[in-house]
């Protein structure tokens, strides 16, 4: 290395202050916006809590993009097998119980109304609402669970699950197991990111039963409800696409 | 000789212990997890590229059977790319730098930070797992139906391994949009930002957009082998050329994750090793947006002859003409950058200089490959891998050791040898063009990629490529020897070694934990590369 470049190199370094300013930057003792207030809350890498919510609230809207992209492959994939069989696609949706998608369909939407009651109790101070709202959340979500459970062991005893037992005998019969095989990978993981988001619920109700929440925090409360809602709307994208399109026009 | 007393306060001296490095949330420390983590994949990856080398010099193929040959091949595209690329810059440099860069203290989610090298070891254990249990042997590219119905090797473990690092990748690029848009110190306003950060900013856009789409289509291969649900699968209704689109939708869009967060080093390193701001800075932040975003436009130029419509085909090939816009546009600019700035001969300087000439080569044959038409010819051919070693090896690694050179002394507060640094910058440029031009030369001729033997007036060119990365790989080995003695040994570096403007320069090598003195808010009043002729370094 050159001898210049390493004593001025040297020199900045002696003199860290001077350096700092010659290259543009300094730095302020304290801190300007919102640092008045220590909040316990305020991680040491943030400046204000309006800062750290925004970041975790971006973080979380970040997140979501990513799993619609994640579920964005598998509606392509119904997509072209739709516009390939669209006679199987009929038929397979005839095998699918409309009462219960309709029921699963008003549990979630519910669910998403306490949710978001859940945030407004936390932003007014009310512990007891959070608590509430949250504890309906996690029996709805349960709910549509149970109802899902019913709708699949009734597929395992029509022979409607693919593999080996399919019931080989329907028409268009590989192409229906198609539609079956998509019906089960994308409510399938759909229940998984349910099942994820009641866990992330009852770490929720733990904090808001313990009192961690406040008008001046509920950040996690906040991006927890945006990943509860998202998955709502999966669903309610997911329940007219399988169960509803093209429904009762062909095989009954 | 002033030696600089080592700060006393350095991330590295915070607190000692395994412990304390594998719950650190201090990104800085992080991004040394990476970096050993990433080395080992190299060298690893290396390992099958020099079999596979091996295996070339003879035109008979009597060193590995077939099988184990497809093996080869296949494990070294998974672990060079997912691996060791995919993650390289970003990961290690990226999750350095950002931060002090931005002027704020950590990333925005330091404990995801942590997770996702997590989540990476865990993928990477896994994929090592299908190695030990037999390797895989569809090709990188796991093109269905013989990924998912034929191959009887351990596709699943390594889908899985592939689906699991992916959210590393994804958790990374979460956290650098999250820090650029919410973190940068007052007065850091976008046009100020570093092209560094411009560039791993474009890179996490792709990384959150294209990744989840690789880790849903790993996901289908995976659920058609082990629940026999027939997405691919041409006997049960499914189409494989589906599957085709699905990945390259993620595959193509990878180059860029690859390639852009090298183009934000070599920028910094240009106006660095030039002492002059970047020519057209707007123009280069700008052209790594313009390439992610038609990054996502051309996967269709990888199906030419997967019996794509000829209309699809023709737009494709117009979109991916466009690429070579941005992409000319900062080499020109790198260059008007060079020129008439006070060149310091230093070491990273050699390795920018051989990775605008790499790249450029890469590059233009990427227009070759590019044009519908010439590629039925090229497809599937040597020129093809000549190609994209060209952008990934020469382009992306180049700039990698570059830029792990340029920051070494303010990671580990240590100065290398320059000169071990030139000669190993030589002999990877040198290396390199005679493994690869061959290579060109062979696809031209018609060899195929892929194959563990060839027709014997082919072997010439061949034991040249093999000979080739015998040299190479000595260029990569020799900074692993004198990185590693500057470690124990080599003189301690001082804030700023190169004489250059960026904030990491203007705090102690290597930094204390919080990056700026603690409880201080940095405050950014001048743009990136302010070089003033007034204060220009005079050599000599």
């Amino acid at each position: 290395m050159a001898n210049v470049t390493e004593s001025i190199g040297a020199r900045q370094a002696l003199a860290p202050e001077g350096a700092a300013s010659a290259a543009g930057a300094h730095t302020l003792h304290g801190t300007a916006a919102g640092h008045g207030h220590h909040n316990p809350n305020l991680q040491h890498h943030f400046y204000s809590m309006e800062q750290q919510l925004e970041a975790s609230t971006l973080g979380m809207w970040v997140f979501l993009v990513t799993e619609i992209l994640f579920f964005g492959g598998m509606f392509l994939v119904y997509l072209v097998y739709r516009m390939l069989y669209p006679e199987a696609w009929v038929l397979g949706s005839n095998h699918l119980d409309v009462a219960m998608g309709a029921i699963n369909t008003v549990v979630l939407l519910c669910s998403s109304l306490t949710m978001v009651l859940a945030v407004r109790a936390a932003q007014v101070g009310s512990r007891q609402g959070q608590v509430i709202n949250l504890v309906l959340t996690i029996v709805f979500g349960l709910t549509f669970l149970v109802v899902k459970y019913f709708e699949y062991a009734e597929k395992f005893e029509h022979h409607l699950v693919p593999g080996p037992n399919f019931d080989m005998t329907l028409p268009q019969a590989a192409q229906q197991q198609l539609f079956f095989s998509i019906y089960f990978m994308m409510t399938g993981i759909h229940a998984i990111h349910m099942i994820i988001g009641i866990g992330l619920m009852l770490v929720i109700l733990w904090m808001a039963w313990r009192g961690r929440f406040s008008p001046d925090y509920y950040g996690p409360l906040e991006v927890s409800g945006l990943y509860w809602h998202f998955v709502d709307v999966v669903w309610i994208f997911l329940f007219p696409l399988l169960y509803l399109l093209g429904a009762h026009y062909g095989a009954h | 000789m002033s030696y600089v007393p080592q700060n006393r306060n350095s991330y590295l001296d915070a607190a000692h212990g395994l412990a304390s490095w594998l719950l650190t949330k201090d990104h800085k420390r992080i991004a040394m997890l990476y970096l050993i983590s990433i080395t080992i994949f190299f060298a690893l990856g290396g390992l099958f590229a020099a079999a596979i080398r091996l295996e070339l010099i003879t035109p008979r193929g009597d060193l590995w059977g077939p099988d184990l040959y497809n093996k080869l091949f296949t494990l070294h595209g998974v672990v060079m790319i997912f691996f060791f690329l995919v993650p390289s810059i970003p990961a290690t440099l990226g999750n350095f730098l950002m931060p002090i860069m931005l002027g704020t203290k950590d990333l925005a989610f330091p404990r995801i930070n942590l997770l996702s090298w997590y989540l990476y070891v865990i993928g990477a254990l896994i994929t090592l797992g299908a190695i030990v249990a037999g390797g895989v042997d569809t090709g990188w590219t796991f093109y269905t139906p013989y990924s998912s119905v034929s191959s009887r090797t351990a596709v699943s473990t390594a889908a899985i391994g592939i689906f699991v690092t992916g959210f590393s990748s994804i958790l990374t690029g979460l956290n650098f949009i999250v820090t650029t848009h919410r973190m940068r110190a007052p007065g850091l306003t976008w046009f100020r930002l570093p092209l560094f950060v411009w560039a791993n900013y474009a890179t996490s856009l792709v990384m959150i957009l294209g990744t989840p789409v690789i880790a849903i289509t790993v996901l289908l291969v995976f659920a058609e082998r082990a629940f026999g649900l027939g997405f691919f699968d041409p006997a049960r209704g499914g189409d494989p050329v589906l599957f085709q689109h699905l990945f390259w939708f993620y595959s193509h869009p990878a180059v860029y994750i690859m390639i852009l967060p090298g183009m934000g080093v070599i920028s910094e390193l240009v106006a660095g090793m030039a002492r002059k701001p970047v020519f057209g800075y707007s123009f280069v932040a700008f052209s790594s947006l313009a390439i992610a975003v038609l990054g996502f436009l051309v996967w269709g130029h990888h199906m030419f002859v997967s019996s794509q419509s000829l209309y699809a085909g023709l737009v494709f090939s117009i979109i991916t003409m466009l690429v070579a816009i941005p992409s000319a546009v900062k080499t020109f600019n790198w260059t008007a950058t060079l020129y008439k700035g006070s060149i310091s001969w230093q070491s990273p300087t050699y390795w920018v200089i051989g990775f605008m000439g790499l790249f450029a080569i890469g590059g233009l044959t990427g227009l070759f490959l590019g044009t519908a038409g010439l590629n039925v010819h090229l497809t599937d051919s040597y020129f093809v891998v000549a190609h994209f070693h060209y952008i990934m090896v020469g382009g992306a690694i180049m700039a990698y050791m570059g830029g792990l050179h340029y920051w070494w002394p303010k990671m580990t507060g240590r100065i290398f040898n320059d000169s071990l640094s030139k000669a190993s910058a030589i002999l990877v440029f040198v290396g390199f063009n005679l493994t690869f031009f061959p290579q060109f030369l062979l696809g031209y001729m018609g060899m195929p990629r892929r194959y563990h033997s060839y027709p014997d007036e082919w072997q010439a060119l061949n034991v040249l490529s093999s000979a080739g990365a015998s040299i190479l790989a000595l260029g990569y080995a020799l900074p692993a020897f004198y990185l590693t003695y500057s470690l124990f040994k080599g003189k301690l570096a001082p804030a700023n070694p190169w004489g250059v403007k960026g904030l990491e320069w203007t705090i102690p090598s290597p930094p204390p934990t919080f990056n700026f003195e603690d409880d201080r808010q940095v405050v950014v009043d001048e743009p990136a590369y302010n070089y003033k002729p007034a204060r220009e370094v005079h050599v000599g």
